[in-house]
């Protein structure tokens, strides 16, 4: 018997949808059961959309006040009481799942499978590396423990049409007071999330400064895009942080992806090789954004995107 | 604070165009140019300016690997750090035992922080920072833009994925950098000179009496499928219309 333990992302109260990404790797799994797992100060809204989700078996809840914000050293051990009866612990690989799975792995004294991108078999998976350069196979030897976080941009959501019953589980672990949460400066936005957009439009150095993104936000606006950056762009402080893609930023997977002065470094490119259908626009026509672009588009940019602005919706 | 330690992971350089080998057992190394993880290169970075500040009195920079990784260290000490420790291994070691290395030798050393980088841009893990903590049982931050010595705790800014999140957590702790917590130095010639002088330590992995077994074990590397190539279109009106006959916009 094979059961799935998925740690639930929050944001705030209410499900993040990479977990409904996780149902989905969990099914091919072949495992008897699925359940999630949600830990917070009120459960009950992310419970009910967990439920929600077809193929879940159980919606497990651990509701108290030190659950508020997901604080790796307070979680870790609270999964870890509960995940003597699975044999999978799974996590969507977002900054949630990277900063508290490890934790996980290691109480438990077993290796972690990151950013799993396909299931060869119950204990076979493949995973990018060389920031997305090389594909890597790997197993997990038996009788351990499988802990894994699910690379988001490779799996679909899971529908819904469940209706799984939610239980509050018992934990028993001591908690480290030695971690304290301070505060999020969270930009929120009424822009669509880019981790989910169908439609994603990114500026990079090429924009040119802060002022000038705003020419970015005006188009991804009539389109109701979501709105991502290179890194260079993040470093010259045009955008705030959450909004790189890439390697070391977010991965992303959209149906239509338009870079905008963006070089096309690796880094780069990797958080954006599922995207269905590629843009470039730039000015430089040996750009190495363009051999990947499906649809590339030689010129200067802020003649380009006012047009586009102007003729779209 | 006593003492920093520092991971130093050799990787091949971040410039390199990666090529997986024709017999699927791993990606070409040979004639490449290796590098400096560069995120441990900030994290050494960070380290040192701790230490100018006079919130840290020794920068210990720490390789797992075989000999070859000692240029790393090198590289470490040239950019300032006091001292080198190798943990030697032939043999290539995943996260948990690179944690468990780690932890060995604080046990040794003794350390009031360790600074590690987010991720090794080799195997892109993003785990052994976190498996350090763990296994230390002591606080982690991982993701660091920003970090804040105060007598025994430290305040930390995270870059998480809905924008900048702060904790504080108790000295000592585990820190992983993100790539906007500081822009390394470079390395000048006399600081080289000047590197091979400085104590470099090797110890033999076995001697750590840690468990080495591979967990999540390596079995075939694949070359990723490639994007079509796409085409060129000369004017916003044709792009438009191709995307439209997509279905992309409306
Ligand atoms: C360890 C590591 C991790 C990294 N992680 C990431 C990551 O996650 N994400 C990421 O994006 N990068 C990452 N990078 C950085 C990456 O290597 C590149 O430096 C970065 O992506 C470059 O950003 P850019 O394309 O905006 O800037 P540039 O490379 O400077 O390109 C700007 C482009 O704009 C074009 N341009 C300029 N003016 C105009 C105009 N008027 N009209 C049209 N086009 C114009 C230029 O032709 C040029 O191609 C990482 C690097 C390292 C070392
Ligand atoms: N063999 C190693 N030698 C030194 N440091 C390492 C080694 N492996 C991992 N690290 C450290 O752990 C960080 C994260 O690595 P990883 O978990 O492999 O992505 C690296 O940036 C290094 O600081």
């Amino acid at each position: 018997m094979t059961s799935v333990l998925i740690i639930a992302e929050l944001d705030g109260n209410q499900l993040n949808p990479s977990t409904a990404k996780c149902v989905t790797c969990a099914a091919e799994l072949g495992a008897d059961s699925i359940d999630v797992l949600i830990l917070a100060e009120d459960c009950t809204a992310a419970a009910g959309a967990a439920a929600e989700l077809a193929g879940v078996t159980r919606v497990r809840t651990v509701t108290a006040p030190h659950n508020a914000t997901p604080l790796a050293a307070v979680f870790a051990p609270q999964v870890v009481a509960l995940a003597a009866d699975y044999g999978y612990v799974l996590a969507p690989s977002t900054t949630f799942g990277k900063d508290l799975l490890p934790r996980v792995a290691a109480i438990l004294g077993v290796g972690q499978v990151s950013d799993i991108m396909s299931v060869l078999g119950p204990r076979t998976f493949t995973r990018p590396v060389y920031a997305g350069n090389a594909i890597l196979t790997v197993e997990v030897p038996a009788g351990k423990t499988i802990v894994g976080t699910v690379r988001t941009a490779s799996w679909r959501d899971a529908p819904t049409g469940g209706n799984a019953p939610v239980e509050p589980a018992e934990v028993t672990a001591e908690l480290p007071t030695h971690t304290r949460y301070i505060g999020l400066a969270g930009q929120s936005s009424e822009r669509p999330d880019l981790q989910s957009a169908k439609t994603v439009i990114s500026g990079g150095r090429g924009v040119g400064s802060a002022e000038n993104f705003e020419l970015v936000f005006q188009l991804a606006d009539k389109i109701g895009a979501g709105v991502g950056a290179s890194r260079a762009a993040v470093d010259a402080g045009y955008v705030p942080n959450d909004m790189q893609v890439g390697q070391t930023g977010k991965i992303i997977a959209p149906e239509l992806y338009v870079a905008i002065g963006i070089s096309g470094a690796i880094q780069h490119l990797t958080g954006i090789k599922d995207a269905g259908t590629i843009v470039a626009i730039n000015k430089d026509p040996e750009a190495p954004i363009f051999e990947i672009a499906d649809y590339g588009l030689v010129g200067d940019l802020f003649e380009i995107v006012p047009e586009l602005e102007q003729k779209l919706g | 604070m006593d003492k920093i330690l520092v991971g130093v992971k050799r990787v091949v350089d971040y410039n390199v165009r990666i090529r997986v080998k024709p017999d699927n057992t791993g990606v070409v190394t040979d004639g490449v140019k290796m590098s400096v993880n560069p995120f441990d290169e900030i994290a050494i970075e960070e380290a040192l300016r701790l230490r100018e500040a006079g919130k840290a009195s020794e920068v210990v920079v720490v390789s797992i690997g075989n000999a070859e990784c000692q240029q790393q260290l090198r590289t470490g000490l040239a950019m300032g750090a006091d001292r080198a420790i190798h943990v030697e291994s032939a043999a290539e070691i995943d996260s948990l035992a690179a944690a468990r290395a780690f932890k060995a030798v604080i046990e040794r050393e003794g350390a009031d922080l360790v600074i590690l980088g987010k991720q090794a841009i080799d195997d892109d893990c993003n785990q052994t920072g976190q498996m350090l903590a763990a296994l230390w049982e002591r606080p982690q931050a991982t993701f660091a833009s920003k970090l804040e010595i105060d007598g025994t705790t430290a305040r930390v800014t995270r870059e998480i994925d809905a924008g900048l999140e702060t904790i504080e957590v108790d000295l000592p702790a585990v820190v992983t950098t993100d790539l906007r917590l500081n822009e390394p130095r470079y390395v000048k010639l006399p600081d080289i000179m000047k590197a091979k002088k400085k104590p470099l330590e090797v110890i033999a992995i076995d001697e750590l009496g840690i468990e080495l077994e591979p967990q999540v074990q390596a079995q075939r590397w694949d070359t990723p499928p490639a994007r079509g190539k796409g085409t060129m279109v000369g004017s916003v009106d044709e792009l438009i219309s191709a995307l439209k006959s997509k279905g992309l916009v409306s």
